[in-house]
């Protein structure tokens, strides 16, 4: 086995970062198998049974039926040892961030996090993604962990491939957490990861009284709303609307960001949209280098005299 | 109550960041250096902490080159108590695993009750000592905490999920915790806690000494991104970017 890409449970279904994990596994070429683990395993392997992988390897023990850091770090490390794959791949979720650090250190293994390109070396950003930095490692066994939308997962090679299950030997006394079910604290009823025109509003709005802007704005192209964390944290609009490593992940055909400074944080999660114009004040804006069209000028000038624009 | 807190120095956002003449990494006799913003909610919370249970002691761990100890310093004033200084010579370590065995040398006979590590870095957001060095410690571990409250010999951390999505979970005593930014307001060191800082004891440990087996990742080449994406910039009165916006959205994006 050269590749074990470690699938993420998203509540019954594949995680799109476990597909774009596969994708970028493909494009490095070699033997690949996936690891499922938990109550859903059999479903995750299921919804890869048309793509071109060695097997699916499921893991289900009622210690590791739904997610914990003690017990998938052990069930990684047991899959590891008994199949020696060279490379291990996951997605940089925040569930990855949280248990394959266990992983490295339990193995003596590298964990290369946040990877966006593997030509010529693993490449990750650096300093605030003002410098990319080209890392390396001097041993055969590696973690990987890649960047939301470094690959795509509409590039995964179709092909076929069976599921085969994996016997852990995990003891009770291993699991120390006790995990409570997640929760939404609000919900909505706002599909931002399927919205086709998205209106974003950042911190360049400046007050709460002017969102409605934003609302407004989305109302006469027909777009959703959504915003970055510093606009939620304020509680200006809703959580369930936040886009960002800590929110949703959208690739809209229109990302129209109002004010947005465009840290990574936000960036990693609507790069991948078709189309990005933004407005803002400041011309060295980050969100500037990967928008499409960059207004620069002032969002509560600018934004009024669009809406009118469009009504007439 | 005994907590460590990772601190980490690392260029300031508003630093200019040349690069080194080897191209692997930067050159830092150019750079400004300020605390790791997201180390301070993790000082911050050590802090909390400890006001709550009235009692605790909180010392600032950080490794580096000698200029680190301003960092250190730093949390002293806010009102920690002692400061750790595994001293870095030469050019920044990048590797983790290795890093953490170095923490995990120095700290193992401290017996620290908790361990508070920012999300991550702003150099090179590795985000992974915190979990590294409670899993060599033995101890339980969390990450990106938005709220944590001590039971007895437990702490319970309100995780961050995505797209909206928490979770509770109990962890026994010992713990490594990484701590999600925004969670708290960081105070700012008063002028006496300034000045009661100089009096507090650094210890200073050489972290080479403490470095067990070699180096297994390292930074071949840093560069400047080359944006692929052609730009159109729109400049101009307010009327004047109206008109283009909407010609845009008409004919080129064709949303309209």
């Amino acid at each position: 086995m050269d590749i074990l890409v470690v699938l993420e449970d998203n509540r019954g279904s594949l995680h799109r970062m476990s597909k774009e994990a596969i994708a970028g596994a493909q494009k490095m070429g070699g033997s690949i198998s996936a690891l499922a683990i938990g109550e859903n395993a059999g479903a995750l392997a299921g919804e890869l049974s048309t793509f071109d992988l060695t097997e699916v390897i499921t893991v289900n023990h009622e210690l590791v039926s739904s997610y914990n850091a003690d017990g998938y770090a052990e069930v990684v490390r047991q899959v590891i040892d008994s199949e020696s794959p060279k490379t291990v791949i996951a997605g940089h979720s925040y569930q990855t961030r949280d248990f394959m650090p266990r992983v490295s250190a339990k193995l003596d293994i590298p964990f290369i996090p946040d990877i966006i390109s593997i030509e010529g070396g693993y490449t990750k950003q650096v300093l605030n993604a003002k410098l990319n930095a080209t890392v390396n490692t001097n041993v055969d066994q590696i973690i990987l962990s890649f960047q939301s939308a470094a690959f795509s997962d509409e590039s995964m090679v179709s092909g076929s491939c069976s599921a085969r299950s994996f016997e852990v030997n995990l003891d009770a006394s291993l699991v120390r957490a006790e995990s409570e079910e997640p929760f939404q604290e609000s919900t909505g009823d706002v599909d931002l990861e399927s919205a086709e025109l998205i209106v974003s509003v950042g911190r360049g709005i400046e007050k709460e009284e002017n969102v409605s802007l934003a609302f407004d704005l989305a109302k006469v192209l027909g777009a959703e709303v959504s915003a970055s964390r510093p606009v939620v944290d304020s509680g200006w609009v809703e959580p369930f609307r936040q886009v960002g490593s800590s929110g949703h992940n959208v690739a809209p055909k229109l990302y129209f960001s109002l004010g947005i400074s465009g840290a990574i944080q936000h960036v990693v999660g609507m790069k991948g949209s078709k189309n990005i114009l933004a407005i803002n004040k400041d011309p060295e804006a980050p969100i500037f280098e990967i928008a499409d069209y960059a207004v620069v000028g002032d969002v509560l000038e600018i934004v009024p005299k669009l809406i009118e624009a469009l009504q007439s | 109550m005994k907590i460590a807190v990772l601190v980490k120095q690392v260029p300031s956002s508003e630093s200019t960041l040349p690069l080194s003449s080897d191209q692997t990494w930067i050159d830092e006799s150019q750079v400004s250096f300020v605390m790791n913003p997201p180390d301070s909610f993790a000082i911050e919370e050590a802090l909390l902490l400890r006001e709550k249970i009235g009692e605790g002691e909180i010392v600032i761990v950080s490794m580096g080159p000698d200029r680190v100890k301003k960092t250190i310093k730093e949390g002293l004033a806010k009102g920690a108590d002692r400061g750790i200084h595994l001293e870095e010579e030469g050019k920044i370590e990048i590797d983790p695993l290795s890093n953490s065995k170095s923490f995990s040398s120095v700290l193992k006979e401290e017996n620290f009750d908790l361990i508070l590590t920012g999300l991550q870095s702003d150099d090179t957001g590795m985000g992974q000592t915190g979990v590294l060095l409670g899993e060599l410690l033995g101890m339980s571990t969390a990450t990106l905490a938005m709220e944590t409250e001590v039971q007895g010999d437990s702490i319970r951390v309100k995780r961050e999920l995505e797209s909206g999505w928490f979770q509770w979970v109990k962890l026994p005593l010992p713990a490594s915790i990484s701590i999600q930014s925004g969670l708290n307001t960081p105070r700012y060191p008063s002028l006496k806690g300034i000045m009661g800082a100089k009096r507090k004891e650094i210890k200073c440990v050489s972290s080479a000494e403490h470095r067990s087996g070699a180096q297994t990742q390292f930074m071949e080449k840093v560069f400047v991104p080359q944006t692929s994406k052609q730009t159109e910039v729109i400049e101009g009165d307010a009327d004047t970017a109206v008109a283009r916006i909407v010609e845009i959205l008409k004919s080129e994006i064709k949303v309209l």
